[in-house]
């Protein structure tokens, strides 16, 4: 082979494509043994802790774990961090604050969100909340915008300078255990000699976490609980999305969709990235399986509509793909300590999707810097047990991560529920419709009126309204 | 018995698309193990009425055979787990993470 690579054969942290593997004789990098910050492990240990999971979960607890002392191996089954990951578009920084003071100034942001729009379609209606706020386009900002590949990279690479030792293109296969107290003792890996002993294991290992539910921390997983993310990824210049989304300089802007998933329960999205789009459908995996519709076909549906198509004509397609997200929330939940074992971020389904609000990266984020703080003082005081570990339970408790989630506890249930995705779109347009339509010679009538004709009409009982109603606002009011 | 078969994509359009799925696919970047990281036990398939499997995967992996099988691809697999998911209680699919380094590599996730 001669010349040089292209820059697409490079990972965004420079590597070429398919970087050799090393060495089988060594499980561990060189740099494993040579981590200058890290405390040396205990005989027979690898490391104080091994995190299972180099995305935002498992790179918060590596960081917060190394600043702490600990020698941290973290893995990564991907050949860079965020090879794996794909998700809905924005990460809600302010959670960094603590952790990486000028984490705005650092991060590989793609825009500020400074326009978020709440949006409800039907067959060709759409009606769309459009909020902006130049404020969050300055510091302390708001959402961003973000490539999995390039802030998943970023934020791993904080905690190798902090001392962990990230370990890529490496899967933990399976749990070690204590033969006598079945203590988790580190982690099996597919390298081979790739058995790797610690304390204490972090499953950051995503939403399909083979760790826990090996661990039997899972209740059974029902695929209730999970929706599936189908994204494209679309090329347009820098100039045409800023004049099609009516935002400029780094600005950007966040669309959440309800309806045009073709009657599949879910919703769908918009983002704009700096010259990409990134338009795609969030189905429920139940749901799909028995609707027979493809999901880039659902995506297809979505880019049709008249509301959609104009902003995203013409984009050429540059990647596609998808991913699982954990919906079920609070009570989907698995155990969140085991003896030996922690778990963070999706693998602990931390992920936020209440309708209203969507959010992922930051609860993995703070479970994951939590998990480690738990780890430092669970090995400070030579307990890595369950009980031990129980101080994760209560931290996030207490912290906007699990207060958030048991506020919001009935929202999967109502946002996914059949009234939400199949009557309220059509009943809300309806009533919009008859306001703004005007009827002349006939005169108007009251609003009132309206609804309630269209109530009657939409095949949703009051009493079920008023319940959800009732349920609305006990949960997110 | 598991079985491992092996299929080329099918050159299919989308609708609403002129795209075609093997070209929506070309634009992921996989770096393919050469174990694959699926397996199917197709006898259960042969029994299986609803085949989720083959409309939910968003890889359009899973293809009908005449005689109620499944063949499938492991290749170009975004490791998802939707068709584990479907496939649920029956049991026909087993999946895990595809060796360390290989499988799909995302860049703009």
């Amino acid at each position: 082979m001669s010349g040089a690579p292209s820059s697409d054969d490079r990972y965004p942290d420079g590597h070429l494509a398919a970087p050799p593997r090393r060495p089988a004789t060594s499980p561990l990098p060189p740099s494993a043994t040579a981590a200058p910050a890290a405390r040396p492990a205990n005989a027979g240990h690898d490391a104080d802790v091994i995190v299972v999971g180099a995305g935002p979960a498992g790179s918060a607890a590596a960081l917060v774990a190394a600043r702490a002392g600990k020698s941290v191996l973290l893995l990564e089954r991907g050949p860079f961090p965020g090879a794996k990951n794909l998700y809905g578009g924005v990460v809600y920084g302010r959670v960094l604050d603590d952790l990486v003071p000028d984490w705005a100034e650092q991060a590989p942001i793609q825009r500020w969100v400074t326009r978020r729009q709440t949006m409800i379609l039907t067959g060709d209606q759409a009606l769309a909340i459009d909020y902006r706020n130049q404020k969050w386009g300055r510091p302390p900002y708001n959402g961003a915008t973000t490539l999995r590949s390039e802030f998943d990279a970023w934020f791993a690479g904080l905690a190798e300078k902090d001392g962990a030792t990230l370990v890529t293109s490496t899967v933990a296969t399976g749990l070690l255990r204590d033969p006598l107290t079945g203590q988790i003792t580190g982690v099996r890996t597919d390298r081979p000699d790739g058995d790797l002993r610690a304390p204490l294991v972090i499953a950051a290992d995503g939403v399909n976490s083979f760790l826990a539910k090996e661990a039997g921390l899972y209740p059974k997983a029902g695929a209730r609980h999970f929706t599936l993310g189908a994204k494209e990824v679309l090329s347009l210049p820098r100039r045409e999305i800023e004049a099609r989304f009516g935002v400029r300089d780094r600005d950007g802007v966040d669309i959440e969709i309800l309806g045009g998933t073709g009657g599949v329960a879910g919703g769908g999205f918009v983002y704009t990235n700096l010259d990409t789009i990134a338009v795609g459908v969030v189905l429920s995996v139940t749901d799909l399986a028995t609707s027979r519709q493809r999901p880039e076909e659902l995506i297809a549906g979505l880019k049709a509509h008249p509301a959609i198509h104009p902003l995203v004509e013409g984009g050429e397609l540059i990647e596609y793909g998808a991913h699982l997200i954990p919906e079920g929330g609070y009570d989907a939940m698995p155990a969140l300590a085991g003896d030996g074992l922690l778990v963070a971020g999706d693998a602990a389904a931390m992920c936020l999707a209440a309708g209203i609000w969507l959010e992922g990266v930051n609860f993995a984020i703070a479970s994951g810097a939590a998990a480690g703080r738990t780890a430092v003082e669970a090995l400070d005081a030579g307990d890595t047990s369950a009980r031990g570990l129980a101080g994760y339970r209560r931290s996030l408790e207490s912290s906007f991560v699990l207060a958030d989630h048991r506020k919001l506890r009935r929202a999967p249930a109502l946002v996914l529920g059949d009234r939400t995705q199949h009557r309220y779109p059509d009943l809300i347009c309806g009533i919009v419709e008859d306001m703004f339509t005007v009827t002349n010679p006939r005169p108007k009538r009251g609003l009132m009126t309206i609804a309630r004709a269209r109530l009657r009409g939409s095949g949703v009982r009051l009493r079920d309204l008023a319940r959800d109603g009732t349920a609305a606002l006990r949960t997110f009011g | 018995m598991s079985t491992r078969t092996f299929l080329r994509w099918p050159a299919r359009p989308s609708s609403a698309e002129t795209l075609s799925f093997a070209d929506r696919m070309a634009t992921v970047r996989f770096d393919v193990a050469d174990k694959a990281h699926i397996t199917v036990d197709s006898t259960v398939c042969e029994k299986c009425t609803t085949k989720a499997c083959v409309t939910a995967c968003p890889a359009d992996l899973f293809v009908p055979k005449t005689d109620g099988g499944i063949l499938f691809n492991y290749e170009q697999c975004f490791e998802c787990g939707t068709c584990y998911m479907v496939c649920g209680a029956r049991g026909a699919i087993r999946w895990s993470y595809p060796e360390g380094g290989h499988g799909v590599v995302f860049r703009h996730g």
